[in-house]
C-alpha cells in the first residue's frame, strides 16, 4: 500500500520506540502535523523551539534512549541550533526533524527557507535532507542508527513539504549497513592486556570516568572494576553518577571547580586510567602539567578522542562496557594503601568549605536539595556558578540522574531538559535547578509544563547576578561588574509563575529552606521555589585559566 | 611535513562541503585537493595533500574517519606511490621568441594546446618536479596565467577493492 511521506515518517518513528515528539508547528511541516493529529505518539508543544532540542535531549540523557524535536523550516530550524550544539558537544543522541521548503524551491531564497544542512552540519554527527520520499524510510533508520551507536549525537533530518506529501510504497528496511560507518566496539585483547599489565605494576593509580560510561550504560561494569581493584575514582561533570558518589572510593569531581584533595591525587598519581572522557580543558588545567608522572590508560569509543589533547601510552578503542567486562575478567590489582593514605590526608586537608553568615549560602541550597530529593529524583542543572555549586555538593549515586550541558555550557539548558526527563518518567521526582539568569532564557517553557501537565519543579537560585561571570570580574578584572546584574530587570518569580497557574512560593531565611523544598516536593503538579541566595559569593577551589590543576586558590578556608 | 591522504567518500550532494567544513573547523590546512569518481560510479576518491606533524596528521585521518560520508582514508605517502597533476599555462610570445619558446616546451614535455601571434597555451601533466622546473623555464618569456589541478595519487601497491568494502 501507498503512504504519504508523512504517515511513513510517523510509521517509522513508531517502529523506533519514539514515545515523545518535542516540538513546534509551521509551514514546512504542516503535512507531519496533519499526522501528529492522529495522536499515535505524544507530542509536547513547547514554546521556542530551542527548548524542544534541549527537551529531547533531556529525554535522552535520562532514558539512554534517542529524543526526537521537530521544528519547521527556516527560523524553526534555527532557533534548534544552540539545543543542537550542546546535544554535540556532550555526545547526547537526539533526532532533529526539520521542514524544508519545496525541493524545486530549495537555493531559491524561498519564504522561510534556510540551508539548515550548512548551518548544522559542523554541529550533528551527521545529517540528511531527503529529496525523495522513496529515500525517506531508510533515512530515517539511518538516522536513529547513527544517533544512538558509537559515539552518540545529534542526527537531523531536513524534510522538503512535497517529500512530505508525496506517496511510496513504505517498506521498513530491518537491517543498517553504511559502509562508511561502522564503530569499533570491541577493545582489542593484546591492549586490553597491556591496560591491565600496568595496572598491575601501579603504585598511585587514579580512574578518571566521563560522560562516555553513562551513555554506554557501564556502570555496573565500572562499579566492578573500582571495587575489584579498590583504585580512587574521579568523574567529570559528565560523568557524574556513573559511580556512586557517596561511595568512599569516590574522589568526586576533578578539574577547574573539582575537590583540590582530588586534583592533587591526579597531579600526583603514576597511572590515569581514563574511560569515557576526553582529557577537557576544564578537566586538565594546563595542559603540558597535567599528570606529569602518570601513565595514562584510554579507553574510549571515538578514535579521535585518544592523543587528542593529551598523548596516552595504552588507547584502547571500543564501547567502555564492553572493554571494561574484558579489563574486570583478568585484571590483579596492587595494594594501594599507602597511596589512599596520602589522598585520605589531601582530603582531610582541603575539604569543601564556605562560611556562614546568616543569608542562604548557595552551597547549603544545593546540600539540601540533595538531603531533600531522595535517590531516585533527576536534578537538572543549568550554566553557572549553581552549576558547579551542585556538581560539588549533590552526591549522585546513579547514572542518568543528573542533566547539565557540559561541553557547550548552554544558559537555558536545564528547566526544558528536566521537562524532557519529565516526559519519560512522569512520576518520578524532576528537579531544575536554575540561576536568575539562565531560567530567564528558556522561561517561557511554563506554558509547556502546564499545558502537558508535567509535574517539574523548578528551584530558582537567585543571586541577582550573573554569578560565575561576576566571579570572574572580581578576581581578574579588579571587580569592574560589567553587565552582569540582573535583579533591575527580573521579573516577580512568583507572580510570573503564579500566572501560569504554576504555584510558587519565594524562600529567603535559611530556616525556611528545608521545610519550602518539603512542600515544593510534596506538591503535585509543576512548582516554582524561587530562593534568595548570597549574592556575592564564590566557586572554591578554582584552577585559574592556564593553570597546572593543583595550582588552585580557594582550597583553604 | 607534506602528506598526500587519499580519501574514498560516497558520490553524494555535500560530500565536499562535509570534508572542507572539517578542515576549516578544526584549523588544518590544506595545500591541494582533487575528487572525481572513480571506477565505482559511487564512490569518489578525494587526494589530499596536507601538511603537518604527525600528530596533526593523525587528527586528520581519524576526523575525516569520523565522517559517515567517508569510506576509507590512507595516507599513501607513508608507502611507495604516484602523484600527478596538470597544468595549463599561458606563455607570452614574440616572432623572436617564437620558435625558441616551442623547442623548449616540448623538452619538457609539454603540448600545446593554442597558439596565437602574441601567446601560447601550453599543458603539462607531471610532478611537482616537473611542474616548478616547466615555470621557471617560463619565466623569462613572461607568464600570463597558470591555472592548475590538485594533485591526484595512487599508492604503488593496488589499494582494497571497492568490492571489499560492501557488504
Amino acid at each position: 500500500m501507498k503512504l504519504k511521506g508523512a504517515k511513513i515518517l510517523m510509521e517509522c518513528l513508531i517502529r523506533e520506540g519514539v514515545e515523545v515528539i518535542f516540538g513546534y508547528p509551521g509551514g514546512a511541516n504542516l503535512p507531519t502535523f496533519d499526522e501528529i493529529y492522529e495522536g499515535k505518539i505524544k507530542f509536547i508543544l513547547v514554546r521556542h523551539e530551542q527548548g524542544s532540542a534541549f527537551m529531547a535531549d533531556g529525554y535522552a540523557r535520562a532514558t539512554g534512549r534517542p529524543g526526537v524535536c521537530m521544528a519547521t523550516s527556516g527560523p524553526g530550524a534555527t532557533n534548534l541550533l544552540t539545543g543542537i550544539a550542546s546535544a554535540y558537544s556532550d555526545s547526547i543522541p537526539i533526532v532533529a526533524i526539520t521542514g524544508q521548503v519545496r525541493t524545486w524551491l530549495i537555493g531559491n531564497d524561498a519564504f522561510q527557507e534556510s540551508d539548515v544542512i550548512g548551518l548544522t552540519r559542523p554541529i550533528t554527527k551527521h545529517n540528511f535532507l531527503v529529496k525523495d520520499v522513496r529515500d525517506l524510510a531508510r533515512t530515517v533508520r539511518e538516522a536513529f542508527h547513527i544517533a544512538s551507536t558509537g559515539r552518540p549525537g545529534p542526527v537531523l533530518i531536513d524534510l522538503p513539504v512535497n517529500v512530505t506529501q508525496d506517496e511510496t510504497e513504505f517498506e521498513w528496511p530491518e537491517k543498517v549497513f553504511i559502509r562508511g560507518y561502522q564503530p569499533t566496539v570491541d577493545g582489542h585483547p593484546g591492549q586490553i592486556k597491556k591496560a591491565a599489565d600496568l595496572i598491575a605494576k601501579c603504585k598511585r593509580p587514579v580512574i578518571y570516568t566521563g560522560g562516555g560510561v553513562n551513555l554506554s550504560g557501564a556502570s555496573q561494569e565500572l562499579t566492578e572494576f573500582v571495587r575489584k581493584t579498590g583504585f580512587p575514582i574521579t568523574m567529570t561533570l559528565l560523568g557524574l553518577g556513573a559511580y556512586p558518589g557517596t561511595d568512599p572510593l569516590s574522589l568526586g569531581m576533578l578539574g577547574m571547580h573539582g575537590h583540590a584533595s582530588t586534583n592533587h591525587a591526579v597531579q600526583n598519581c603514576d597511572l590515569l586510567i581514563a574511560i569515557g572522557a576526553r582529557f577537557d580543558d576544564r578537566v586538565t588545567g594546563k595542559i603540558e602539567a597535567f599528570c606529569p608522572k602518570a601513565k595514562i590508560i584510554h579507553i574510549d569509543i571515538d578514535p579521535a578522542s585518544i592523543s587528542k589533547n593529551v598523548v596516552v601510552h595504552v588507547p584502547i578503542v571500543g564501547d567502555v562496557k564492553l572493554v571494561l567486562r574484558g579489563l574486570n575478567d583478568i585484571v590483579q590489582a596492587p595494594d594501594v594503601s599507602e597511596w589512599w593514605a596520602e589522598i585520605r590526608e589531601w582530603q582531610k586537608k582541603y575539604p569543601l568549605w564556605y562560611k556562614e553568615d546568616g543569608s542562604i549560602k548557595p552551597q547549603y541550597l544545593c546540600e539540601a536539595i540533595y538531603r531533600a530529593a531522595g535517590k531516585d529524583a533527576i536534578v537538572a542543572a543549568d550554566v553557572g556558578q549553581h552549576q558547579m555549586w551542585l556538581a560539588q555538593y549533590y552526591r549522585f549515586d546513579y547514572a542518568r540522574t543528573f542533566l547539565t550541558s557540559g561541553g557547550l555550557g548552554a544558559m537555558g539548558y536545564a528547566f526544558p531538559a528536566a521537562i524532557g526527563a519529565q516526559a519519560a518518567y512522569p512520576n518520578r521526582l524532576v528537579i531544575a535547578l536554575v540561576g536568575d539568569g539562565g531560567f530567564q532564557m528558556t522561561m517561557n517553557e511554563l506554558s509547556t509544563v502546564v499545558q502537558s501537565k508535567l509535574p517539574v519543579k523548578i528551584v530558582i537560585m537567585d543571586n541577582k547576578c550573573l554569578g560565575m561571570v561576576r566571579q570572574w570580574q572580581e578576581l581578574f578584572y579588579k571587580k569592574r561588574y560589567s553587565q552582569v546584574f540582573l535583579d533591575e530587570g527580573s521579573p516577580d518569580f512568583v507572580k510570573l509563575a503564579e500566572s501560569y497557574r504554576v504555584t510558587a512560593k519565594r524562600v529567603s531565611k535559611k530556616d525556611d529552606l528545608g521545610p519550602a523544598l518539603k512542600e515544593m516536593i510534596a506538591t503535585p503538579g509543576p512548582y516554582l521555589l524561587h530562593v534568595e541566595v548570597t549574592v556575592e559569593e564564590n566557586v572554591y577551589p578554582m584552577v585559574q585559566a592556564g593553570r597546572a590543576l593543583d595550582d588552585m586558590i580557594g582550597s583553604l578556608s | 611535513m607534506t602528506h598526500t591522504i587519499s580519501v574514498l567518500v560516497e558520490n553524494k550532494a555535500g560530500v565536499l562541503a562535509r570534508v572542507a567544513g572539517l578542515f576549516s573547523a578544526r584549523a588544518f590546512n590544506i595545500d591541494s585537493l582533487a575528487v572525481g569518481e572513480t571506477e565505482d560510479p559511487t564512490v569518489s576518491r578525494m587526494t589530499i595533500v596536507v601538511r603537518g606533524d604527525d600528530r596533526t596528521l593523525e587528527q586528520i585521518i581519524k576526523q575525516l574517519n569520523r565522517l559517515v560520508d567517508v569510506i576509507r582514508v590512507r595516507d599513501i605517502s607513508k608507502e611507495p606511490f604516484f602523484d600527478r597533476q596538470l597544468m595549463l599555462i599561458r606563455v607570452g610570445l614574440d616572432g623572436k621568441s617564437r620558435e625558441k619558446l616551442l623547442k623548449l616546451a616540448q623538452d619538457l614535455g609539454a603540448q600545446v594546446v593554442d597558439a596565437h601571434q602574441d601567446n601560447a597555451i601550453f599543458e603539462l601533466a607531471g610532478d611537482q618536479k616537473k611542474m616548478d622546473g616547466m615555470l621557471e623555464a617560463m619565466k623569462p618569456f613572461g607568464i600570463r596565467e597558470v591555472v592548475r589541478t590538485g594533485r591526484i595519487a595512487l599508492s604503488q601497491k593496488t589499494e582494497v577493492t571497492l568490492k571489499d568494502l560492501k557488504e
